[in-house]
């Protein structure tokens, strides 16, 4: 499954995360790394964008590139 | 007396600079690092025989480019002179702050680090074993608080005792894989008795890296054939283990597992249920539906604020300014010194500072959205619908402040941390008419249009020239700014109240910076156009007149003559040879050569256009768009199309000389300005051509 898939209040791990090199030394920095841990917070309008958490971290990113971490 | 030279780092939002600013009896220096906007604090004091000189590193998640700041950070790092690292840490949220430590670590220099916001931990129910997390880590770690103010003293005291250890020992602790490998290489180089300036572990890192200096180094070397095949075998052995061929892959890994591992042996976490109070807060303000308005009603505050609140000061500044000219004039009599310096210098250098209340509450109000964390919300909220153009959803602040007044609007798009997105956003602030055009709007729409339509059009105007600008942006887009989306991921941070001190000390170096910089550029430029509208001097013309004047019976025809003069002489003035010159460019476009100088001057200002109006058709210098009689001008003298294609003109083309000269700065070059003038140049001029032939074809 892709994170784009998981419903809100729903909790999730990461198996891997398929991005170019830039973004994903971008969401390692983050915590955003294989066997991490992620909830899902929330949606904006037309779900364009999410909200997750990892452990303390929120972070805001788009449903695009929800699409490059698979999932649980 | 010796000089600590310490690096400030953290990531963003882990109260650095409020550390830094908690130490008493400090000297602050503001400047840029070289070629960037990005500012950079140094910080002065002395202790126990020591001068500290401390540099704020912009705040950044990993030591890579993502960020002009982090590239900053990762270049000031790897080249720059400095003693000491010092390392501040939020934490509350010590595991991915830890991520970083552990890059800082691999630099192999003196680290100290800062365990910031203690207070906040305890409350939360974190507790850090720093002595046990110090020795996993090699380094002094310390209790601080900024807001508090503990652990100061504390820390400055780890720096000093960790400048004065002779021996730098690399502890940096890998995977039990990695370090195998890691000593293998090591071993090696110890019998072939390599000597560097770097520990052997953090060159056998180097080399497992694929760092180019150090492979460019031993390529030349003899020793070379040997290593070669050893750090080959390392390789094998490493893909095979964490079943991937990407070094950045395993290496991230390894630096998530080191932080995860400090973290489990050095912190307790209390068990707690309570919503935090930015959950709390969040359900409201990132809710799907009432998210949106909820920001929308604050943007339309500030936006208020912005430029209802700051009229009242700037109608001082301007009284005070007028006076200042009145003054400087009857104090130098009516002298050419006189009107260079009255009407030249200070009346633009006057413009400038005119914008300082609007840049004032624009900044503080931009300062608290980013300070207390709302930002990266609203960027959440809003980046959908502008995504969809090209845009970033932090574009948003910088376009609506464009309504207003483009310099501060230039300024604001500061918060966009890429530089393509940034670019993007300063190309086409312009498109949001500002305040200063609506005078020429006023004028037009009046002259040409019938009463009851005026607030209509003049809406009209605005909305088209906002859509003109986001289908610009998504032309831009398509052609110059063409590549890949850059990602939006952002962290939201918790909702933090910020310090009195740091936002007056944001807000108060960004007025100064721009007073310093645009006004220096203006009071050339002001004084460059004064010189061009008076020179050169007409004596024989003047004098003439001056006799018919004396002549004339009735006070009507004097002010008739004094009009023609003054038309007489900017229509020869440099100015106005120019205007005619471009005479040919404008033609097309229905405007004649007093158009297109009142079009020039605009390059100056917008307010000025009116004012050039007035004088070359016909009246008095000092007219407004209220004056009847520049409306009935207009209305005899211009035609219905070519009214419409002026408008459509002041709408698109290069902002004020103040406005332009931000953007430069902002956009990192005069060639950048370049490409804005033949943007929006072109641009205009065609849509006008279009708005021209359009309108004729209907009247």
């Amino acid at each position: 499954m892709k994170l784009n898939d998981i419903k809100k209040g729903q909790s999730t791990t990461v198996i891997a995360v398929i991005a170019g090199r830039e973004l994903k030394n971008r969401f390692s920095s983050f915590g955003l790394v294989k066997g991490a841990k992620v909830t899902i917070e929330g949606h904006s309008l037309a779900k364009k964008t999410m909200e997750i958490r990892i452990n303390k971290t929120h972070i805001a990113l788009r449903s695009s590139e929800a699409e490059k971490i698979e999932v649980t | 007396m010796e000089t600590i030279r310490v690096a400030l780092v953290g990531q963003p939002n882990v109260g650095k600079s409020a550390l830094i600013n908690s130490v008493g009896n400090a000297r602050l220096r503001v400047g840029n690092f070289s070629g960037v906007t990005v500012k950079k604090e140094v910080v002065r004091f002395s202790r126990d025989g020591y001068d500290f000189e401390i540099t704020d590193l912009p705040g950044s998640y990993s030591l890579t480019d993502y960020t002009i700041e982090e590239r900053v950070t990762r270049e000031y790092l790897d080249d720059s002179d400095y003693d000491l690292i010092l390392n501040v840490v939020d934490s509350t949220n010590i595991e991915r702050n830890l991520y970083l430590t552990t890059e800082l670590l691999a630099l192999n220099k003196k680290l100290v680090i800062a365990l910031n916001m203690t207070d906040e931990a305890v409350k939360e129910g974190v507790h850090i074993d720093e002595q046990q997390l110090g020795k996993i880590l090699g380094v002094s770690c310390i209790k601080t608080s900024a807001i508090k103010k503990t652990g100061i003293e504390e820390l400055i005291q780890a720096i000093i005792k960790s400048y004065n250890l002779r021996e730098n020992r690399f502890h940096l602790q890998f995977s039990e894989v990695f370090e195998q490998e890691i000593s293998h290489i090591v071993s090696f180089l110890e019998e072939k008795k390599i000597h560097c300036k770097i520990s052997l572990k953090a060159l056998a890192i180097k080399l497992l890296r694929e760092d180019k200096e150090t492979y460019l180094r031993f390529h030349e070397e003899p020793i070379w054939i040997e290593l070669q095949p050893i750090v080959n075998d390392a390789y094998q052995h490493l893909y095979l283990h964490y079943d991937t061929k990407d070094l950045d892959d395993i290496f991230n890994d390894e630096k998530a597992a080191m932080a995860k591992g400090a973290v489990a042996e050095t912190v307790q976490l209390d068990k707690q249920v309570k919503q935090s109070f930015t959950d709390k807060i969040d359900t409201l303000l990132m809710h799907q539906f009432v998210g949106l308005p909820i920001f929308l009603f604050l943007m339309w505050g500030l936006f208020q604020l912005t430029f209802e609140v700051g009229s009242i000061p700037m109608d001082w500044i301007d009284a005070f300014f007028a006076l200042l000219i009145d003054g400087t004039k009857s104090f130098l009599g009516d002298t050419e010194l006189a009107s260079v310096i009255a009407d030249g210098a200070i009346a633009g250098v006057g413009a400038v500072v005119l914008f300082l209340p609007n840049i004032i509450i624009l900044f503080l109000g931009i300062a608290l959205l980013e300070t207390t964390g709302y930002m990266s919300r609203v960027a959440f909220l809003l980046d959908g619908f502008f995504h969809k153009f090209g845009l970033h959803g932090k574009s948003f602040i910088p376009l609506v402040s464009g309504f207003g007044c483009s310099v501060p609007a230039y300024m604001a798009a500061r918060t966009l941390k890429n530089d393509r997105d940034r670019l993007l956003t300063l190309f086409i602030i312009g498109f949001m008419s500002c305040g200063a055009r609506l005078p020429i709007y006023v004028l037009f729409v009046g002259a040409l249009f019938s009463e009851e339509q005026t607030g209509n059009i003049l809406f009209l105007i605005y909305i088209s020239g906002a859509l003109l600008g986001i289908i610009a942006a998504k032309v831009l887009k398509m052609t110059a700014f063409k590549g890949d989306d850059e990602p939006f991921v952002m962290e939201m941070p918790k909702y933090r109240l910020p310090s009195f001190k740091l936002i007056w000390h944001t807000v108060s170096a960004q007025a100064m910076m721009y007073l310093k910089k645009a006004g220096t550029y203006i009071l050339l430029a002001s004084v460059l156009i004064w010189f061009a509208s008076n020179y050169p001097k007409q004596p024989e013309m003047e004098q003439q007149y001056q006799v018919k004047i004396e002549q004339a019976e009735t006070q009507q025809s004097i002010t008739a003559l004094t009009n023609e003069l003054a038309l007489y002489k900017l229509e020869n003035s440099y100015l106005g040879i120019v205007g005619h010159a471009s005479e040919p460019f404008f033609s097309p476009l229905g405007y004649d050569w007093r158009m297109a100088i009142a079009l020039e001057t605009g390059l100056a200002a917008k307010e000025v256009v009116v004012a050039t109006l007035g004088i070359l058709y016909g009246l008095g210098e000092g007219e407004d768009e209220q004056s009847s009689g520049l409306i009935d001008k207009i209305r005899t003298n211009i035609s219905l199309p070519a009214g419409i294609s002026f408008i459509v003109f002041v709408m698109i083309y290069l902002p004020c000389l103040a406005a332009s000269m931000v953007f430069m700065r902002e956009a990192g070059g005069w060639k950048y300005l370049g490409y804005l003038f033949v943007f929006t140049t072109a641009t205009a001029w065609i849509l006008s051509f279009l708005a021209f032939n359009v309108a004729q074809f209907f009247t």
